[in-house]
């Protein structure tokens, strides 16, 4: 699902558009999986699934796959519609330097739930 | 054609708060019980602007919303360019019997919304003579903490982005977009630094987890309603407050969040009109 970011986020004008000032690099976690997202003018660059040994990121989100999955559902349900939500109720988490998550916090929480689109929940 | 005219009015009250004055803005609309109305955090008194458009609600009750000092259209007091802002539970509380006074409100049922909900419980426990009921909206004696609010009010962060991007995920799962985005907006236009500042009460001056149990409800009635996808107040948290107060009612509202009137107006009204019905009839019998 995350892959699909590259394809979800470009072809969004308006995402875009909003993070035009961002260029960074964070980690998603699905369960044990590592995604390093690379991002550039607000533009999805990459997504590389794996471990990626000395490659930075600044920051990270971490969550088991049953929580992205909940999270990805079209209308979610209370506690799993939101990063924040997530985090709350301990279903994720997130670390690393977070200057640049909370500067584009709107773009990169659209980002994340951007596979919502997709319509489906696997 | 005749164009469309809503029917709420909007003035402004100079009210004495603090030893200062303040040039406090409120709007209203219609006639009957005062029904006055506090607003969340970091936003302002438009969040009523659907209650105050529903003939249902403003056939019997004047409905009244003010926006506090440094909200919307109530500037601050003259001398804020050097002050950290910072809302306590006294000036808090001074400001609501204030405006209330200020009115000659007939002993108004008070609703607040998220701080303005922790605020009915204060005012629910002190100053039940002047009202005749509350109605607490995400609402509970204390909060626990999700986020660090030093992230609000800094240079290199934009303020009104960063709020708004926070508080977005409060809003229901369903709500439709208009109305999610509009409260948004409200978020967005809020002063630097005053939603941090509000905070401060909700999270640092304001636990009243020992002071609830003192509330009586034959005095002055509680109502708490809160929405299923708010994990800032969350229902456990209400269903938890409205335990320690003997005779509270409380209701978990199913899709909706943590700014219920402005979010999601026809869902919210489901679950307020039944109270306003219960109130009015309370108020219409013998007391």
């Amino acid at each position: 699902m995350i892959e699909r970011l590259f394809d979800l986020v470009n072809a969004d004008a308006a995402l875009v558009r909003r993070g035009r000032f961002l260029t960074t690099d964070f980690l998603v976690e699905v369960g044990d999986e590592p995604f390093h997202v690379s991002v550039q003018d607000g533009r999805i660059a990459s997504v590389t699934r794996g471990p990626a040994p000395a490659r930075p990121w600044r920051f990270a989100i971490r969550a088991s796959a049953e929580a992205w999955r909940e999270f990805w559902r079209p209308v979610p349900r209370a506690g799993y519609h939101d990063l924040f939500a997530l985090t709350r109720f301990g279903h994720a988490s997130i670390e690393g330097d977070l200057l640049p998550l909370m500067a584009n916090l709107r773009y990169i929480k659209d980002v994340l739930a951007a596979p919502r689109r997709l319509g489906r929940s696997d | 054609m005749a164009a469309r005219i809503e029917p709420i009015a909007g003035r402004y009250v100079h009210l004495t708060l603090g030893g200062r004055d303040c040039r406090v803005y409120f709007e209203e609309a219609g006639v009957g019980i005062p029904l006055l109305c506090l607003h969340t955090a970091g936003s302002d008194g438009r969040q009523f602007r659907h209650l105050m458009n529903d003939a249902a609600v403003t056939d019997h009750f004047r409905v009244i919303a003010f926006d506090l000092p440094w909200h919307g259209k109530s500037t601050p007091p003259a001398g804020w360019e050097d002050e950290e802002y910072k809302l306590t539970t006294a000036a808090y509380v001074e400001a609501v019997m204030t405006f209330s006074r200020a009115l000659d409100l007939d002993r108004p049922v008070v609703m607040g919304c998220s701080m303005g909900g922790r605020i009915v419980l204060e005012l629910a426990a002190g100053h039940a003579r002047e009202l005749s009921a509350v109605i607490g909206l995400e609402a509970a004696d204390h909060q626990t903490p999700w986020y660090d609010t030093e992230w609000l009010h800094r240079p290199d962060i934009h303020g009104g982005e960063v709020c708004a991007a926070l508080v977005s995920g409060l809003v229901g799962a369903p709500a439709p977009d208009e109305h999610r985005w509009e409260t948004l907006w409200g978020y967005m236009q809020s002063g630097p630094g005053v939603f941090k500042g509000d905070l401060y009460f909700y999270r640092v001056d304001s636990d009243f987890r020992e002071r609830v149990a003192g509330i009586d409800t034959r005095a002055c009635p509680v109502h708490l309603l809160t929405g299923s996808y708010d994990f800032s107040c969350t229902p456990e948290d209400t269903l938890r407050t409205a335990a320690k107060i003997k005779g509270a009612q409380a209701a978990i509202m199913e899709g909706l969040g943590h700014f219920p009137m402005s979010e999601d107006p026809a869902r919210f009204r489901e679950y307020i009109l039944p109270v306003l019905d219960k109130l009015r009839a309370a108020r219409s019998g013998p007391r």
